[in-house]
């Protein structure tokens, strides 16, 4: 049935004018349409952003190097921490989101498809518009570029007075659009899981992707916004003279500190929670059992949900709050760690007793685990405070941070692509080369992040054009050049494998993983309609109680 | 089959390979950790700490390591020991494995113990807040305000009548007779941050606050630092650099610094080189009509190891090239090239030179 | 495919909520969340301008624009219920008042703004109160344009006839987003005009 669908869709693309086909797909309000279109765009600029890495990496390879000017530098970590966080993180989650919701709870498409669409495009223009500061953003002065004020652009460093010129304003524009888009597609994820299930899926019976995207959904809506109201705030500073973070009138530059970081440490729980959920789905999958502990899975993601909202000062340790308000983001720091510990005891519970297969996504997953668990325990020293008086601002924080998003995240990520790259193109991605990728890609990974940390506690500061000599830093530095050559070569064999095995990758047939989720019971690809008649579930694992009549899950549920 | 195998065993040794390094580098850490002790410290790690903050925050991150060290073994062996015990063998029946949904009790126990952990973490953390952050100072506590300027950093010591920048000099602390250096926090412009890892954490410097921060060094010596908070373009070289003096011999600099200018009648082209340019709209000469507060005082430039805020040493080929082209030094920093012909130029390096 | 299928689930009906109204409630958090940034800002800067105006000596009390607004709500709410029961008359009557009271408070605000910038010289960069006030109060009352705007076109069509039973629900959803406008206002009059004063 796969190979005939996909038969006929070949047959009449074949037949069709490519100005049609880019037609279809730039006015798509298909789910499945869009998460590709996120899911490629968040590719082209993780490609964009790993070069402006690169450059980092290359101009810090040895103390007084001047490979780029300290200007050009600024940039390249401001645009980097960027890009990635808000065109290639942000968009490969909602991609994802977009393709599998509907079908992982038997719905034909998202709650609001033009909605969707809009958001889509919405996060494509910002991307654009951020990028063009490099061409445009000269500005009356001649003053100013891309943005070079770092991610978080802090006050009053992004004033007019200290930032003059536009770069600023492509960096909060860009940001403000793109955030509008993705409060869309959050308000389209939480609408379709509320109010789109198949019959018999009461919220207990959903797969936890479903749980774990309806959480980051809402810490999207509840987050994003600070973001958005602090950056219309800066840009009525920027143009309309207002003074909110203006130190001059008697504004206050923690202010900014506070809105910012009240987006920003929900951000980073929008950008793991769905890496956890890959990882939720993959693991019992290949460890051939269901997940350990459902309901308590599904109680430590809203936990961590809340208390996320209430630790984000922990970023904010040395500006001078006093001793008991940084008691406090002590307290709900550590207590964030509890809930997050239990899910990595909860992976670990599914995979005991069970009968491991190590195909590439679960090798992904297996380096998430530990990875994730040595990132938590970095991210508890940087909670204690008198610690990250030390360390925060530091080679340590950023060392901390790549391990979770790319040692965690990116690999989560992986996993998933190699999981479900057959459901959405038909075909199987190259085995050995996915082992490959992912033996380059780990070695890269540790080879820089690893050793990322010494120079941290060697007092190397972060956001650095350069340094000076012999204080220890040299060779540290160079190493980690060098690991980031090879996660490049990694990635390079990864997009290989993806475009290699569109075309010609071994056919994948419904189900090729035996897994247990409603996705896998239609072809691959699926049809535009998703599902010929909805279907009606039982259980948690539809597939299961189908395959496995004598003993299914709905006899427990 | 083989496949899976290799797949399996790769993955454990990928995770040994990550452990060791990572156990590595805490060793190459520790090693400099027992390192004996130096005057000069040119590396300046957080664990060589020289001062009660700093020695407070090792002590609470010893604590804090063993914790997470143990819970590292601990987690990553039963994972290690449940991916080499539960792979699916080869040969194996096609049966499922037992279903298991999971368990309250073995949720219950992780939950508990973790609670328990984070509760003993929090109050061991919070002693040293307030031990650090609520310390009383002492009525033999050295005052000095240090102010942050894009790119360089502006020292006043209020009691003593001194005005410096960049290099901070301050009295060893004796641990009976404490003298500790107590130090106010502003910003001229953007955020900084104060940061000598040696000597304390990093607190910030924030335009329209005022913060403290304290430290008390047991030893004398010269401490490394720099600014810790991207304050723009030339954020990477606002360096610090603290002298730390016994009592005496801080006493003899503070009474050299407090002197106005010392005046040499040969120099008196230089001077009014100096004195008819730009330079005295941001440079303050003490004793002369130079009172610009833009820039750092120069007074006692020539007792100073580097200029710039320690971008380059304090030489004369180094002066003449700051003034003439201070790109060439610094690129993006605020002090604009003189513009001068080589004789105004050779005539001021002179005069600078003896401002002792 | 019927392995998958419980006839026990098919007996009972599986109604799931409105997605109109879930994804208005979710606007409605969104932009509560952008509402409480600028109020925790604007209660941050009380009493810190370093010049200038302060609301005591400037601001008056909107009473009757409030009135206008609250009432609006009320209004809006028995337009939704007439159409509910497929009332179209009053419906439309109602609605057409909801918007008549909404321009007033519009007119108030304009009103309030005039006098404050042309007798009383505060603008958005005098200083912090003028900075706060008016991005607070400017921001709510972009919200109550964007939702005469959509009020508007709800009249056209209604007028056009072709609003009726059918369309209850959707404009039930447009009603929660005019609630939430009042509700903002509420805070916003609390704030501005009874706290900061």
């Amino acid at each position: 049935m796969s190979s005939d669908a996909m038969a006929i869709q070949t047959a009449e693309a074949a037949g069709r004018p490519w100005v049609e086909t880019l037609h279809e797909w730039v006015t798509t309000v298909d789910h499945k349409r869009l998460g590709i279109l996120y899911v490629l765009y968040a590719l082209f600029f993780l490609v964009v952003a790993g070069i402006e890495a690169t450059v980092i990496r290359i101009q810090l390879m040895r103390p007084h190097n001047d490979f780029v000017s300290p200007q050009v530098f600024n940039r390249m970590f401001t645009m980097h921490g960027t890009t990635m966080i808000f065109f290639v993180v942000m968009p490969v989650l909602f991609g994802f989101a977009n393709y599998l919701v509907p079908l992982m709870i038997g719905a034909r498409d998202m709650a609001f498809p033009r909605l969707n669409a809009f958001s889509f495009w919405l996060t494509a223009f910002g991307g654009i518009l951020l990028y063009f500061s490099f061409v445009g953003g000269f500005g009356l002065y001649g003053a100013g570029n891309a943005p070079d004020t770092g991610w978080w652009a802090y006050a009053p460093l992004t004033s007019r007075a200290f930032s003059p010129g536009h770069s600023t304003d492509y960096w909060t524009i860009a940001l403000l659009v793109s955030g509008f888009g993705s409060i869309g597609t959050s308000i389209n994820i939480i609408a379709t899981i509320l109010c789109m299930r198949c019959p018999g899926m009461k919220l207990s019976r959903m797969p936890l992707l479903a749980w774990l995207y309806l959480t980051m959904a809402g810490l999207v809506i509840l987050s994003i916004s600070p973001l958005t109201a602090a950056q219309m705030m800066l840009s009525v500073d920027r143009y309309l003279g207002a003074h909110f973070f203006d130190t001059q009138a008697g504004g206050s530059a923690a202010l900014w500190m506070h809105f910012f970081w009240i987006f920003g440490h929900p951000e980073v729980y929008v950008l793991v929670i769905p890496a956890f959920a890959f990882v939720s789905e993959i693991i019992p999958v290949f460890s051939r059992k269901p997940i350990f502990g459902y309901p308590v899975m599904v109680g430590a993601t809203l936990c961590i949900g809340f208390v996320s909202m209430s630790v984000w000062a922990h970023h904010m340790y040395t500006i001078g709050m006093s001793s008991y308000s940084n008691s406090f983001f002590v307290f709900t720091t550590m207590v964030i760690a509890v809930p997050t510990g239990i899910k990595i005891f909860n992976w670990l519970g599914t995979m005991w007793g069970g009968k491991i297969r190590f195909e590439t996504p679960m090798l992904f997953c297996i380096g998430f685990l530990f990875q994730f668990l040595i990132a938590g325990l970095t991210g508890i020293m940087l909670g204690a405070a008198p610690f990250n008086w030390q360390l925060s601002g530091s080679y340590f924080v950023i060392a901390h941070f790549h391990y979770v998003i790319v040692g965690g995240i990116l690999f989560a990520l992986f996993a998933a692509f190699y999981y479900w790259f057959p459901k959405v193109t038909g075909r199987m991605l190259n085995d050995s080369l996915g082992k490959l990728h992912f033996w380059l890609f780990l070695i890269g990974f540790h080879m820089t992040f690893d050793v990322m940390h010494i120079p941290g506690i060697l007092g190397m500061p972060r956001r650095i054009y350069t340094y000076e000599p012999g204080r220890g830093w040299d060779t540290l530095n160079l190493i980690i050049t060098i690991g980031t050559f090879i996660q490049g070569i990694a990635v390079l064999v990864f997009v290989a494998n993806l475009i290699f095995s569109y075309f010609k990758g071994p056919r994948a047939g419904n189900d090729p993983w035996d897994a247990w989720t409603l996705e896998w019971s239609v072809s691959s690809p699926p049809p535009e309609y998703n599902f010929a008649s909805i279907p009606t579930v039982a259980s948690r694992r539809p597939l299961w109680d189908r395959k496995h009549p004598e003993d299914p899950d709905s006899r427990y549920d | 089959m083989a496949k899976n195998y290799a797949g399996k065993w790769g993955a454990v040794i990928g995770r040994v390979i990550g452990v060791l390094v990572i156990v590595a580098g805490i060793l190459l850490a520790a090693g400099l950790c027992t390192a004996a002790p130096r005057v000069d410290n040119p590396v300046p790690s957080i664990f060589e700490p020289r001062s009660t903050p700093a020695d407070s925050i090792v002590h609470l991150s010893h604590f804090v390591l063993a914790i997470t060290a143990l819970i590292f073994l601990v987690v990553a062996t039963l994972l290690t020991y449940a991916v080499v015990k539960f792979r699916n063998k080869a040969g194996d029946p096609q049966r499922e494995p037992a279903q298991v949904y999971g368990s309250t009790q073995i949720e219950l126990a992780w939950t508990v113990i973790p609670i328990l952990i984070v509760f003993v973490l929090f109050l061991a953390t919070a002693r040293v807040i307030h031990a650090i952050q609520d310390a009383p100072k002492p009525v033999a506590a050295l005052e000095v305000t240090a102010i942050g300027h894009q790119f360089w950093w502006e020292f006043r010591y209020p009691a003593l009548g001194v005005i410096t920048a960049n290099e901070l000099h301050i009295p060893v602390s004796d641990p009976d007779h404490p003298t500790p250096t107590f130090l106010k926090l502003l910003s001229a412009d953007t955020d900084h941050s104060f940061w000598v890892p040696q000597l304390a954490g990093k607190t910030d410097l924030i335009p329209n606050r005022v913060n403290e921060m304290w430290m008390d060094p047991h030893q004398t010596g010269i401490f490394l630092g720099q600014c810790a908070q991207y304050c723009g373009t030339q954020h990477a070289k606002m360096l610090l650099r603290v002298t730390v003096e016994s009592p005496e011999a801080f006493q003899v600099w503070v009474n050299s610094q407090k002197q106005p200018a010392i005046q040499d009648e040969k120099e008196t082209a230089g001077k009014r080189v100096f004195e008819t340019t730009a330079c005295v709209n941001c440079h303050e000469v003490g004793g002369t009509n130079a009172t610009g507060r833009f820039g750092p005082d120069l007074t006692h430039l020539m007792s100073r190891h580097t200029i710039a805020a320690g971008a380059a040493e304090n030489t004369k080929e180094n002066l003449r090239l700051w003034i003439q082209t201070p790109d060439a030094i610094k690129p993006g920093s605020l002090m604009p090239a003189m513009q001068l012909t080589d004789a105004d130029l050779d005539a001021l390096v002179r005069y600078l030179e003896t401002l002792q | 495919m019927s392995a998958i299928t419980n006839p026990i689930a098919r007996t009972t009906a599986w109604s799931l909520p409105n997605r109109g109204k879930v994804g208005m409630a979710c606007l409605i958090f969104a932009e509560s969340a952008i509402f409480t940034i600028f109020v925790v800002a604007y209660l941050f800067y009380v009493g810190k301008s370093l010049t200038g105006p302060t609301p005591r000596e400037v601001l008056g009390t909107p009473i009757f624009f409030t009135i206008c607004l609250l009432s609006s709500s009320l209004t809006i709410h028995l337009a939704s219920r007439f159409l509910e029961r497929g009332k179209r008359g009053a419906f439309l009557g109602l609605w057409f008042l909801t918007i008549v009271l909404g321009g007033l408070f519009m007119y108030g605000t304009a009103q309030e703004w005039h006098r404050l910038i042309y007798e009383h010289g505060l603008t958005i960069s005098t200083n912090l109160f003028g900075t706060t006030y008016y991005s607070l109060v400017g921001l709510h009352a972009f919200h109550v344009t964007a939702g005469l705007l959509m009020l508007s076109i709800v009249l056209l069509l209604g007028l056009a006839g072709r609003v009726g039973r059918e369309q209850s629900v959707r404009v039930d959803v447009l009603s929660m987003y005019w609630h939430f406008v009042d509700a903002v206002w509420v805070v916003v009059f609390t704030v501005v005009y009874v706290l900061g004063r």
